[in-house]
């Protein structure tokens, strides 16, 4: 595989990166199992498990970067990661979608249901259909056979939309601008402007996550709103989380994107690697004005 | 030209030997192989559970294991031959032929293709372990929900359940990186000059079978990833007492589960008109009516789950929705079958394994889409859900609809990927003698469930013996068949008759033109399509 012409589409060397870094999430994942069902040995293989798949990505990314650097992607390879990283995105979206559809499925059937039962016949003749709701409160039968008696949390509020959420989304909303600003001056070969604009899209990611850290402390000390608050506590904070998430791989990879803009990686014609982290970051953005919307706000 | 010393030398120039060579290997073909492997073993495990089952069930009492048992093998059964067999099964497919059928030099992203099948060993350790795990005292055995997870049960469950989950997690990060290696391969591999309607219906099954993949698989996961923090994490996904509802999750399990059956299918529906276009040596019957046909499925499978649980209660606009929404499906389903046969129709017929399993496909699986369309009315579903009727219908749509249409596929292109011939004998006498056992399993279940036998049941009441020791007879003839096949497929790989490149008379597509078995680079040049 030494010399590639246009016509001649880049298959990769062997590589054993991928059986590593199943093995890692195999060792993560029965860790994780042991850790839940109280069995301490799980923990340790929790923490070798994510060293692993870090490891991997690492050399993995790596490799590609390293790659692409040696200019054997050409216009045919690059279409590949495109689609791929479209049909990705799309993946995401449907994985929101569960979430997003529990939340509704909760406000339009489950709590209107649970508040319409005749009074004569359920114990909770006060639950109302209204949201947030925190449910009417009864026996929950949890893993094992565990049972427990959930009272909804009497201290709660709701977090409110117009403070540091709709401060969130300005963040949010400023570094998709950040980062377009910062392709246009890869556009333009000015570089300046692509690494001004990459470094202000990364802080303004972290200012995002700082926000939500503090956001998640607040719900926790002063609003009585927890993970296990009910349908709105469950909504809330999976939602929020798995977005939070995915902010923090998307800041991750715009961390490694301004580094390789800082090393002179990317051409004008020729930076894929910019544009599918730019479009996860897009994503990630709408997914949040979602969230804004149907969680903090309606 | 043949298996020559040119394809030999290739072999060892730039890639590892011995295991490494399957551990690290970018090859499609490779990858393609280790798919339809792993699909063999875990077709076997999975049968074994089921046997070991339909042994229980000979007659009525408990004899041979404790109901919670027999809970675990069918659940980890169902798990194991959709996920880890019939899946993987038709990945292995897509991987050996798409990019021969679409002249293209090998899948689009190799290496995420090795990472496909290389998380689906650890998916299987984490389904079998828990068995293991319960041997030497931690947990109570493997998942007991059945493959469903549902809710309330499945919150109660032990750490059975907790290896489900993050088996199902992983089986679905692999299927979505193979989707998304199909997807690109199909879109952007091509060979010059072939349009997307001049494609090999195969490819469009493909495609359509990874978009659905692509839209479903992440709302499974999910479905059970609320399921492992209502059980762990004290969230309320499932609880009425939070303001959940446990219904709630039958409707996230089957949006992704109902299409999950096209997912089985439609790759078979995509090679079976090649195969019997290739044995009736005629053109196929209505290309552009397949296509938009499988399209129309597609589509609709999306929008019809809620037919899988009828009888939770549900207010009557909604069934009647599903209920038609349902049996809408039929029609498009009805013109691939009405293509099908007229494929063959006064075509120059010769009945070789592949075809002799593409007939009975045809007919076993008409069996299931009409005992389907039974299933999808409302009022009849009152009286069968959760019988045994349900269980012989689902066998007709994936046993004979999926796993007989793989067997025909892998008769088909076994000489192509192995370059050697199968005993013609011993496939008919595998052909013969599933297609016989198979019915002999199921057509008695129907009857089962039209009496009122209860599925997930491990004993019952004496009135339904007979007809479940036929059952259990005849299923131990339908595994015993299968021992036929795979000592039919290891002597094929061994050696035997050597095939020719083009091995049928009739048969059509690109992947014919390559010497058999192909060179480990295939088209490297790609050719032009006219």
């Amino acid at each position: 595989m030494a010399t590639h012409s246009e016509n001649q589409y880049f298959v990769p060397t062997p590589s054993l990166y991928p059986v590593f870094m199943s093995v890692g999430i195999l060792t993560l994942a029965s860790g994780f199992i042991f850790s839940i069902n109280n069995y301490n040995a799980g923990n340790w293989m929790m923490i070798s498990g994510a060293a692993l798949i870090v490891l991997m990505t690492f050399f993995w990314m790596g490799k590609v970067i390293a790659e692409n650097q040696s200019g054997v992607y050409k216009h045919w390879e690059d279409k590949s990661f495109r689609w791929g990283m479209i049909a990705f995105i799309c993946s995401e979206i449907a994985f929101f979608a569960a979430f997003f559809g529990a939340l509704f499925y909760m406000r339009i059937i489950s709590v209107p249901e649970l508040a319409g039962f005749d009074p004569d016949f359920t114990m909770h003749k006060d639950f109302t259909d209204a949201w947030p709701s925190l449910g009417p409160g009864g026996d929950v039968i949890r893993y094992g056979g565990a049972l427990e008696t959930y009272a909804p949390p009497s201290n709660f509020s709701p977090m409110g939309a117009w403070g540091l959420p709709a401060i969130n989304t300005l963040i949010l909303l400023i570094s998709g601008a950040t980062i377009t600003w910062a392709h246009w001056g890869l556009l333009k070969n000015n570089r300046k402007q692509l690494v001004l604009g990459m470094f202000l899209t990364v802080v303004l990611g972290i200012a995002f996550l700082l926000c939500q850290a503090y956001e998640y402390h607040h719900a926790y000390t002063d609003l009585g709103l927890t993970l296990g608050a009910g349908a709105y506590g469950s909504t809330f904070f999976m939602l929020t989380g798995f977005h939070g998430f995915h902010v923090t791989l998307g800041t991750i990879m715009l961390i490694v994107i301004l580094l390789r803009c800082m090393k002179g990686h990317f051409t004008p014609d020729r930076h894929f690697g910019f544009e599918g982290v730019a479009w996860y970051w897009h994503f990630v953005d709408v997914v949040w004005l979602g969230l804004f919307i149907f969680v903090y706000w309606l | 030209m043949s298996y020559s010393a040119t394809a030999h030398h290739d072999e060892h120039h730039d890639h590892p030997t011995g295991i490494m060579r399957w551990f690290t290997t970018t090859n499609h073909k490779d990858i393609g192989t280790m798919y339809l492997i792993f699909s063999l073993i875990m077709f076997m495990v999975g049968g074994f559970m089921i046997l070991a089952v339909r042994a229980e069930l000979f007659q009525p009492g408990m004899q041979l294991m404790q109901p919670e048992f027999y809970n675990q093998l069918i659940g980890v059964h169902a798990l194991i031959m959709i996920f880890a067999a019939l899946m993987p099964a038709a990945t292995g497919f897509a991987n050996w032929m798409l990019p021969l059928q679409l002249g293209a030099p090998d899948m689009a992203l190799p290496r995420l293709n090795n990472w496909g099948f290389w998380l689906l060993p650890p998916a299987a350790i984490l389904l079998t372990l828990p068995f293991a795990l319960a041997l030497i005292g931690i947990g109570d055995g493997a998942i007991a929900t059945g493959w469903t997870f549902y809710a309330p049960l499945s919150t109660q469950g032990g750490i059975g359940v907790d290896f489900a989950i993050f088996a199902v997690h992983i089986l679905g990060i692999s299927s979505v990186m193979g989707s998304i290696n199909v997807i690109v391969t199909i879109f952007n591999m091509r060979a010059p000059g072939m349009t997307l309607m001049k494609m090999p219906i195969f490819a469009w099954g493909w495609l359509i079978t990874a978009f659905l993949l692509i839209a479903t698989i992440p709302v499974l996961a999910g479905a059970v990833t609320m399921l492992l923090t209502d059980r762990h994490f004290g969230t309320h996904f499932f609880s009425a007492a939070g303001g959940g509802d446990p219904i709630l999750f039958q409707h996230l399990f089957w949006f992704f589960g109902h299409p999950e059956v096209y997912i089985v299918l439609l790759p078979v529906w995509g090679f079976m008109p090649q195969i019997l276009q290739t044995f009736s040596r005629k053109p196929m019957y209505g290309y552009k009516a397949q296509v938009y046909s499988l399209w129309a499925i597609g589509v609709l499978s999306l929008v019809v789950w809620a037919h899988h649980f009828f009888t939770v209660g549900m207010p009557i606009p909604a069934l009647v929705y599903f209920m038609f929404s349902t049996m809408a499906i039929s029609l498009p389903l009805a013109v691939l079958f009405f293509c099908w046969i007229a494929t063959i129709w006064r075509g120059s017929m010769t009945f070789e394994t592949p075809m002799l399993f593409a007939i009975g496909w045809i007919i076993l699986f008409g069996i299931g889409g009409l005992t389907g369309l039974v299933l999808a009315d409302v009022a009849a579903d009152a009286q069968y859900h959760h019988t045994y009727f349900v269980v012989a219908h689902f066998h007709y749509t994936l046993f004979a609809g999926g796993i007989m249409g793989i067997m025909a596929g892998v008769y088909y292109w076994l000489p192509k990927m192995t370059g050697h011939m199968y005993s013609e004998t011993l496939g008919k006498w595998h052909f013969w003698l599933t297609a016989i056992s198979f019915n002999l399993t199921f057509i008695p279940q129907f009857f089962l469930g039209l009496a009122g036998m209860p599925r997930r049941i491990p004993d019952y009441a004496l009135q339904f013996a007979d007809f479940n020791a036929v059952s259990t007879v005849a299923a131990f003839v339908l595994g015993l068949a299968q021992l036929i096949f795979i000592y039919n497929v290891v002597q094929c790989a061994r050696g035997g008759k050597k095939a020719t490149d083009r091995v049928w008379e009739g048969a059509e597509g690109l992947e014919w033109t390559l010497p058999s078995p192909p060179p480990y680079h295939s088209f490297t040049v790609q050719p032009v399509i006219k």
